[in-house]
């Protein structure tokens, strides 16, 4: 079921989770509402997150993506279809599926280093080993010095890097990312970039990373999935083959990748344009923006 | 706090603007209560209250009352009592209300009913359910905290970020955890907002109640601020009366201060914001 991966060198702390998951998702809807004004968001939708593979899911904003997370978080139940986890139904939230929200849920009543604490904490497993990791992981996320502050106190960089580490440290089997970067500068961004693709580069375990932005699914994914619109289903799944670490640069110089952001455009403003002609409103700031950046 | 500390406070632009109000609100009343004496004119109002000059001798010669510190000491009394009550039984029934369906639907429904009735209005019937005079004022007391602390536990607790929740559960937190390092924390400043309003409705309960449950005696039963108030009135003594409102603006006041000053304590991350 899973490939391990051939690691040259172990990590000085060992991030990796025991075991590699894969998530299949089959058939799954998801209806809000009841009678006249039931919303169907998910319909027949069917993909896999295969295991040690960071997996991005790029599709129109407000076509349901985040919905999804809800469903393979547990947080909610799919109406019809089955999500599984090494063939197991998904019953409810579980630490070996850690989300990162779209906005920072870092607990502002902890510092840096107390949420970062919080899993571990919670599970009583603050021990030696942990706090060897909480400090691994502040170093590898550039937060030494803001140890001891309060959330409110950093960056919104910051913030997304602090909150990556807290999910880290519970060396969760799956790691699932909302859209984490969103609404930060572009310069932050790319630096969120290099500082997550070196950490899943160091332990490779399986993400599955959604957002909008065609460029950081390019420079982050194994397997990059592209969505319809509303109802979501996975339209068409590239497989990117650019060797790690990738660099920045990569996105524009590469062929490979500038194939690849082709083909995805396409694919992403045909779906705009579908639901362009049904009236939608973010259709349309979508197709805006992507006709912006195609100049 | 050190000295140069507490000398900066004193001489702060913000401590300094507080007196100069003050000094003007005084200087007002001053003139004000002596200007039919000065102009021959009695002002409407503020012609009929004694000077601040007047009402700070009969202060002055009060200071060395043991009745009039004993009646400090009585409201206070009260007031703490009644409001430790409301905390210790309010807090953790507006934080059950919040995590617990079942409970909420038993208890809010009456909790809403008895919510609108006036603390005050308790007094009669708290007189008869109580055996003493003293526990039905601290009773009357407690309800005036207890409403404000409850509500206001309750929408903070409601009203937590959902992914705070969710964050935890998906790193495994039990419930008991979830509850004790995110909803209870996340509802702290409620908390804390909650008490202060609720520490201030005291203060007007207490002195309520004391007014019309009357001294009981030298007892220890009756008496208080409210009480003081209430007898300078019948014995004619305004100044007295001016007297006794001050004192519970103070005691008011400092009491507000106390609690911020504690809830700051207790929520250090709100100052980073």
């Amino acid at each position: 079921m899973n490939t391990m991966n051939q690691e040259a060198a172990k990590p000085k702390v060992e991030l990796r989770s025991q075991n590699s998951s894969e998530i299949v998702v089959k058939n799954v809807s998801k209806v809000y509402g009841g009678g006249p004004f039931a919303k169907e968001v998910i319909k027949d939708c069917s993909f896999t997150i295969e295991s040690n593979k960071l997996t991005v899911m790029i599709g129109p904003s407000g076509c349901g993506k985040s919905t999804l997370i809800q469903l393979i978080a547990g947080f909610e139940t799919p109406t019809s279809g089955e999500i599984t986890m090494n063939g197991s139904p998904i019953t409810g939230p579980g630490k070996d599926r850690l989300v990162l929200f779209q906005e920072s849920a870092l607990f502002p009543w902890m510092t840096t280093y107390d949420n970062i604490m919080y899993g571990p904490r919670a599970r009583g497993e603050a021990g030696k080993e942990a706090t060897e990791q909480a400090d691994f992981l502040l170093a590898k996320v550039g937060l030494e010095a803001f140890r001891d502050k309060y959330p409110p106190q950093l960056s919104g960089g910051m913030q997304r890097r602090a909150e990556l580490a807290r999910a880290m440290i519970n060396k969760p089997e799956i790691m699932i990312l909302d859209e984490p970067f969103r609404g930060l500068d572009n310069m932050s961004k790319e630096l969120m970039w290099k500082y997550y693709a070196s950490l899943y580069e160091e332990d490779r375990n399986t993400n599955f990373f959604i957002t909008t932005d065609i460029d950081e699914a390019i420079f982050l994914a194994d397997r990059l999935i592209i969505m319809t619109n509303l109802p979501t289903q996975a339209r068409h799944v590239i497989e990117i083959d650019i060797p790690r670490p990738r660099l920045i640069g990569d996105i524009s110089a590469n062929q490979r990748a500038n194939d690849i952001k082709k083909e995805v455009m396409t694919l992403l403003h045909e779906e705009a344009m579908k639901s362009f002609s049904g009236g939608s409103k973010a259709a349309a700031d979508f197709l805006d923006a992507y006709s912006k950046r195609a100049e | 706090m050190s000295k140069t500390n507490l000398k900066d406070k004193i001489f702060s632009r913000s401590f300094l603007r507080g007196i100069i109000t003050i000094v003007i609100f005084l200087l007002i009343w001053e003139v004000g209560a002596r200007f039919e004496g000065w102009f021959g004119y009695r002002l409407p109002w503020v012609g009929l209250i004694p000077p601040p000059t007047a009402v700070f001798v009969t202060w002055g010669g009060l200071i060395g009352d043991p009745g009039y510190w004993q009646s400090w000491y009585l409201s206070f009394g009260r007031v703490l009592g009644g409001f430790i009550a409301a905390m210790i039984i309010g807090i953790p029934f507006g934080l059950f209300m919040a995590v617990n369906r079942t409970f909420h639907n038993l208890s809010f429904p009456t909790f809403e009913i008895l919510r609108p009735i006036p603390p005050l209005a308790w007094v009669p019937a708290s007189i008869i359910f109580w055996p003493t005079q003293e526990l039905s004022i601290a009773f009357v007391t407690f309800l005036g905290a207890f409403y404000t602390i409850v509500i206001n536990v309750l929408g903070g607790a409601k009203s937590i970020n959902k992914q705070y929740l969710q964050a935890a559960q998906s790193m495994g937190a039990s419930q008991w955890d979830v509850f004790r390092r995110v909803v209870f924390p996340a509802t702290l400043p409620s908390i804390v907002v909650g008490s202060a309003v609720g520490m201030g409705i005291t203060w007007e309960v207490v002195v309520a109640a004391e007014m019309i449950s009357g001294g009981g005696g030298s007892g220890g039963a009756g008496g208080g601020l409210g009480f003081f108030i209430w007898n300078s009135y019948v014995g004619g003594s305004y100044e007295q009366i001016i007297v006794g409102m001050i004192s519970i603006g103070i005691a008011g006041y400092f009491s507000s201060e106390m609690l911020r000053n504690l809830g700051g304590l207790l929520t250090p991350w709100l100052k980073t914001r």
